[in-house]
């Protein structure tokens, strides 16, 4: 084991140039998970603060019988994804107007506002097809006018994070096949600067896996490298974006060591993929 | 403890190299294996140390069939043989006795064993005075030695040597011979493919002569005890 080591460091002397391109490389497909993630990641808490908030309002025509809306309250009470309904009268509604406008108190007049009932989700039934599910059954009682939910908001953000996971995706997973490929040349070269070694070892009986450890151990490293690298970037871009744009949340520990295995296993795959077709030719 | 029956082996490209040849070789046993350059020498040695596979018949080297070996029994059975070629196949960034120490570095030996079991087999080959030369500073009779010695490390059954004098002198011809005849008399057997007819002649021990695949004499084969 020590040996291999040894010889998986000596392979980073032998190409500096092509070893600092695979950590790079990989750096750079971590990096654009990271960013991306990250993005998705605060998006997602902005979504959830946003969702707290997500309401359907069926506003209610004037002249409703007041059994008629409370029947539907209860009715309401019933859908699954529903935690709470209340009824907000006119005069209600008026109140809460004046309560939350102040200044424009004289504006409002009796039988201005309109009656409606408010309903509150339950969580995990934020997301904007069941918002629209349930604003349609609302819309379904004559009685009900009109229907009001952040619809905009919450499809913007939606689609914002959907973007933001899909470009991380694309752009990650293309810079670790070019990582991967990258390494495979790397390990043809240190496979060719040692074919004398690899012929002698055969003859002399050492096993496949030894042969193979150090290209498989260098790959890692280099992985395990690039995925430091990758953290400390994205760290750098919350840094900058902390100062000059706006306040991003960091990965939390055990995501950012995520990132550093997946590096490794990037950096092993790569080396794995290549070395037994490289060694076959010696 | 080697055993070809019926041996055939045919190269993906090209013709027959081996048909149906069949010889045994026992313990402790010293034989040439002679004939013409193409006669398929070197094949018979690959298909002991299995670089290469019959395409049929049967190998048996130390109790272990071709038919069954599978790829992962092979380095064991290397480990049990000792393998040595013309071009003396030395790493030329390490000294004699690191290139000794590797056979045994690879092969997962104890550290605390490399140093003393080194020491003894470059002993053994004449060589313990040069331990810290490398190759180049070696002549060609000293790195075959050197060869030797990688190959003796790991006290192998048989020593397989393919033409290891072909590229030396007269004199270094004589003294390589001459250890590989003394390695035999310790006790392990030697398989040495040449084409050195005086070599051969001199030296009495059992000849098998091939010619273009065929084996066409063995000096063992009136005597019934060496078929065992
Ligand atoms: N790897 C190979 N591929 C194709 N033909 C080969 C290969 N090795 C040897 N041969 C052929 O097999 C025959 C026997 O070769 P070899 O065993 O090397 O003979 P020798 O060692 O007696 O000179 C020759 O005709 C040679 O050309
Ligand atoms: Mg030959």
């Amino acid at each position: 084991m020590r040996l291999a080591f040894r010889e998986a460091l000596r392979a980073f002397e032998r190409a500096p140039m092509l070893s600092m391109l695979s950590v790079t490389t990989i750096a750079f497909s971590l990096f654009a998970f990271g960013l991306f993630g990250l993005v998705a990641l605060n998006l997602r808490q902005a979504l959830q603060q946003v969702e707290d908030r997500v309401e359907v309002r069926g506003f209610i025509a004037a002249g409703t019988a007041p059994e008629a809306s409370s029947a539907a309250v209860d009715d309401v009470a019933l859908f699954p994804e529903v935690a709470q309904v209340r009824l907000v009268t006119e005069s209600q509604a008026l109140e809460r107007a004046r309560r939350e406008l102040r200044e424009f108190t004289d504006v409002f007049e009796e039988g201005l506002l309109p009656a409606s009932i408010e309903v509150r989700l339950k969580p995990g039934f934020h997301d904007p097809e069941t918002v629209a599910r349930v604003a349609k059954r609302l819309e379904n009682y004559d009685f009900i006018d009109d229907v009001r939910y952040g619809e905009e908001w919450v499809r913007n953000l939606y689609r914002l994070r959907n973007i933001a996971t899909g470009a991380g995706l694309a752009l990650g997973i293309t810079f670790a096949l070019v990582s991967i490929i990258i390494i495979g040349s790397t390990i043809r070269m240190a496979v060719l600067a040692r074919s004398r070694e690899i012929v002698i070892m055969r003859l002399v009986g050492a096993t496949d896996g030894f042969i193979r450890a150090p290209f498989l151990i260098e790959g890692a490293i280099k992985g395990t490298l690039g995925g430091l690298l990758a953290l400390l970037l994205t760290w750098l871009a919350v840094q900058v974006s902390g100062r000059w744009v706006m306040q991003v949340q960091f990965f939390e520990a055990p995501l950012a060591l995520l990132g550093i295995v997946a590096g490794a296993g990037i950096g092993l795959l790569g080396s794995a993929v290549s070395v037994g077709r490289h060694l076959r030719k010696v | 403890m080697i055993r070809f029956t019926k041996v055939s082996k045919q190269y993906p490209r090209g013709g027959p190299a081996l048909e149906e040849v069949s010889f045994s070789l026992r313990r402790g046993e010293f034989a040439f294996l002679t004939g013409p350059s193409g006669a398929g020498k070197s094949t018979i040695l690959k298909l002991v140390y299995v670089a290469e596979r019959p395409t049929s018949g049967e190998v048996r080297v130390d109790g272990k069939s071709s038919v069954a070996l599978s790829r992962r029994d092979i380095p064991q059975l290397r480990r049990r043989l000792g393998v040595v070629f013309q071009d003396f196949r030395l790493l030329e960034d390490r000294t004699a006795e690191q290139n000794v120490a590797f056979a045994l570095e690879v092969t997962g030996a104890a550290p605390s064993q490399i140093g003393p079991k080194v020491a003894r087999a470059l002993t053994q080959v004449g060589l313990a005075s040069k331990a810290t030369a490398l190759p180049h500073e070696l002549s060609g009779g000293e790195q075959q030695r050197v060869a030797i010695a990688r190959a003796l490390v790991n006290d192998p059954l048989v020593l397989l040597a393919d033409e290891p004098t072909g590229n030396l002198d007269e004199r270094s011809t004589r003294s390589i011979f001459q250890l590989l005849r003394d390695i035999n008399a310790s006790g392990t057997a030697v398989l040495m493919a040449t084409h050195d007819l005086t070599l051969v002649r001199d030296a009495g021990f059992r000849t098998i002569e091939l010619n273009r695949g065929r084996l066409v004499f063995d000096s063992a084969a009136d005597d019934p005890g060496a078929q065992g």
